[in-house]
């Protein structure tokens, strides 16, 4: 893996974006009640049922759901490459079942894992075989070529064979190659499926960079991984069993979970417990936190208390209430939800457990059977420090 | 056009970085193509698909053992046979002919009907039709990478078995000649894009196939023998394999005035035939294309990864 990527010049082109601007645009992608059966022994499988969504142009949309939700089926359809079973899926205003030649002209597509062109060919060539494709002049093909495996910083790869990258090497030359033809919509399966972290974080800042340069692009990104989406994403879908269960901002979503704020704090010591904490104004709960009763440097024990707010502001009247008590305050931690907890929260099981036995592919909610909560499977994973004291 | 640091050239237009190349106002605008630019995309799409191919024959050396000396081998035990019947000599100009035909066969039968097949287990098909070109823009560069590096193949076998084995050919219509060769290999490949969309559907049994339709067509295209000997079955392969009806075409013009087995057209109606061949097998592989593509989008059969 070689390092970052080069730098290059992001500037939005300044006369692309008041034009882009000046005229109404139609939905970057504009879905309304597909399904999509796929018929295989023993029972067909209803990979989406009934999804509608509406992109706007210039988003960073997500779809977020575990293996078989049916995010590939959805973008399959939106690349031209499948055909609903029933609904309507539009891309900037082109009909997907009908017009496709315009859609394949503005959009191109990257997948996790893709293994695709011919091992004999370098990196150049590769990439100027499907240039090729695309209509670029052959000397410009080349250029582009060479300017793009700059910006996605393979130079030192440029004149080797594919067969020989790494896969995060063949990741940025996958990207390198959809962003030949200057696509207006770029569609994004898992993109960073089995990369490191380096790579994986490469790859996030090209997409970036890219969306920024020119007002109106937009980017549809499937993940199962939330990190990614909750950085990436201005709005996304949780997406299981062919249907959307939600969709909004990663903040709407997590918002959806957290009714309460909750704090956990390390105090020095707490003469007469937590029970004074607990009729304080907005308090709804406080609790000494199990096991986390610690020695410091000097031998002294700490007292780790979790408290349960009715919002923020009421977190001033602790800390008041916690001075006159004596205790002073060795850290603060607010826990806050992820998009993880959104998702078992909707569905009733995290993302790598695997579905009930009953729970066949047919579609139905399974809200219905599992009720909300489970949430302490993350808590490590959600906690996240915003201010430490003392 | 700039010159860098590193010898390489980039592109001065206004507004363009890495990540800007063709500035348009937007989606509409760049989606209406012209037709100029329709057809450009789809001849630059023949060079740049035929490029692996060619590059291919200089990087992949292993064709010289795989393709040429192993094929001039089974050529030289027809020859010997011949030379042991003690049969005309214009027989091992035959024997010789269809062993340089050979690699255009087995081009069209692995390389081309097989190839759409490998391309989606590649995860390339789905590539290819997620781009503006016409899949037939595919096909054809494929074609004519093949026909290159066939060519190339084919050329070695008939020089070295020609020189080996003394061959003299008489040719007195030397346009016709050309001319049922180019024909030969339009109906060759032709064959070749419609079996490509037919084996896309038939998945994994199309290899199966094609190792099926290797040694019969072989057999009946009469690759080592004139294929008048084998009576009403040669009149058949005539009417139907590109490969039997070129070869005796072929055979009958490179070996002028020589005593040839009566019973097939003349070179010119042979000619006919295979013009026909052409816009059959083209008209043909463009339905099936059409046809499957829609097929393949309705059944998910475009991509192995489909959700």
């Amino acid at each position: 893996m070689s390092g970052s990527p080069a730098p290059t010049t992001f500037a939005p082109a300044q006369s692309a974006a008041a034009r882009f601007a000046a005229r109404a645009q139609p939905l970057a992608i504009d879905v309304r009640g597909i399904r999509r059966v796929y018929k295989v022994k023993p029972k067909p499988v209803v990979a989406l049922d009934g999804v509608d969504l509406a992109v706007e142009p210039g988003e960073f949309f997500g779809l977020l759901g575990p293996n078989g939700a049916g995010k590939t089926t959805l973008i399959k359809i939106l690349t031209t490459l499948l055909l609903p079973s029933e609904g309507t899926a539009r891309i900037f205003g082109f009909d997907v079942e009908r017009q496709t030649r315009q859609i394949r002209r503005i959009m191109n597509m990257v997948a996790g894992g893709e293994q695709s062109g011919y091992g004999i060919l370098t990196v150049r060539e590769q990439l100027w075989m499907f240039s090729q494709f695309y209509g670029l002049p052959a000397r410009d093909g080349w250029n582009r070529v060479d300017e793009l495996i700059d910006a996605v910083g393979l130079d030192e790869q440029r004149e080797q064979r594919i067969s020989t990258l790494s896969t995060g090497q063949r990741q940025k030359m996958n990207f390198a190659r959809g962003l030949l033809n200057d696509p207006w919509i770029f569609f994004l399966d898992e993109p960073t499926l089995g990369l490191d972290v380096a790579a994986a974080r490469a790859v996030r800042e090209l997409v970036l960079a890219w969306k920024a340069a020119v007002p109106g692009r937009t980017v549809l990104l499937t993940t199962h991984y939330m990190a990614e989406a909750d950085e990436l994403c201005d709005r996304l879908a949780i997406v299981d069993h062919g249907r959307i269960l939600a969709l909004g901002t990663p903040d709407e979503l997590k918002r959806r979970v957290q009714r309460e704020s909750v704090f956990r704090l390390e105090l020095d010591r707490l003469d007469g417990g937590v029970g004074g904490l607990r009729s304080l104004p907005g308090v709804v709960s406080a609790a000494l936190a199990v096991g986390d009763q610690t020695a410091r440097g000097d031998g002294r024990q700490t007292v780790a208390i979790n408290l349960a707010l009715v919002d923020d502001g009421a977190l001033g009247g602790v800390v008041g209430a916690l001075g006159g008590l004596g205790a002073h305050i060795l850290a603060l931690r607010k826990s806050e939800p992820s998009l993880e907890d959104v998702f078992v929260e909707l569905v009733g099981r995290g993302f790598d457990e695997d579905r009930p036995a009953d729970d066949d592919q047919d579609g139905r909610d399974s809200r219905d059977r599992h009720g909300p909560g489970n949430q302490g499977s993350t808590d490590e994973a959600r906690e996240r420090e915003v201010e430490v004291v003392g | 056009m700039t010159a860098r640091a590193d010898g390489r050239r980039t592109l001065d237009r206004p507004g363009r970085t890495a990540f800007v190349y063709r500035p348009t106002a937007s989606p509409q605008e760049a989606a209406a193509w012209t037709r100029r630019q329709v057809a450009m995309t789809n001849l630059r799409t023949v060079v740049g698909r035929a490029y692996p191919r060619i590059i291919g024959l200089r990087r992949d050396k292993s064709w010289v053992f795989f393709e040429v000396l192993l094929p001039f081998l089974a050529t030289s035990a027809f020859v010997f046979v011949y030379r042991a019947l003690q049969a005309p000599p214009q027989y091992i100009g035959f024997v010789v002919l269809g062993g340089a035909m050979t690699a255009f066969w087995l081009n069209v039968i692995w390389m081309m009907a097989q190839q759409l097949w490998w391309e989606k287990s590649q995860g390339n098909l789905e590539l290819y039709f997620a781009a503006p070109m016409h899949i037939m823009a595919v096909l054809f560069g494929m074609a004519f990478g093949g026909f290159v590096m066939s060519s190339t193949r084919a050329a070695a076998v008939l020089v070295i078995a020609t020189t080996v084995y003394n061959v003299s050919f008489s040719v007195d219509q030397w346009v016709l000649l050309i001319g049922v060769f180019l024909l030969t290999l339009g109906a060759l490949y032709g064959l070749g894009m419609m079996l490509a969309s037919l084996f896309l559907m038939w998945g994994r049994e199309a290899w199966h196939l094609t190792q099926l339709l290797v040694e019969p067509v072989y057999f009946v295209s009469g690759l080592n023998f004139p294929i008048a000997r084998l009576g009403v079955l040669g009149s058949v392969a005539i009417s139907i394999l590109p490969l039997a009806v070129g070869l005796d075409a072929m055979r009958q013009l490179a070996f002028a005035g020589a005593a040839y087995p009566i019973g097939t057209p003349s070179p010119a109606i042979e000619a006919l035939i295979l013009g026909a061949m052409v816009v059959v097998f083209l008209v043909l592989a463009r339905w099936t294309l059409l046809v499957l593509e829609r097929l393949a989008r309705s059944e998910g059969r475009l991509s192995v990864r489909w959700q």
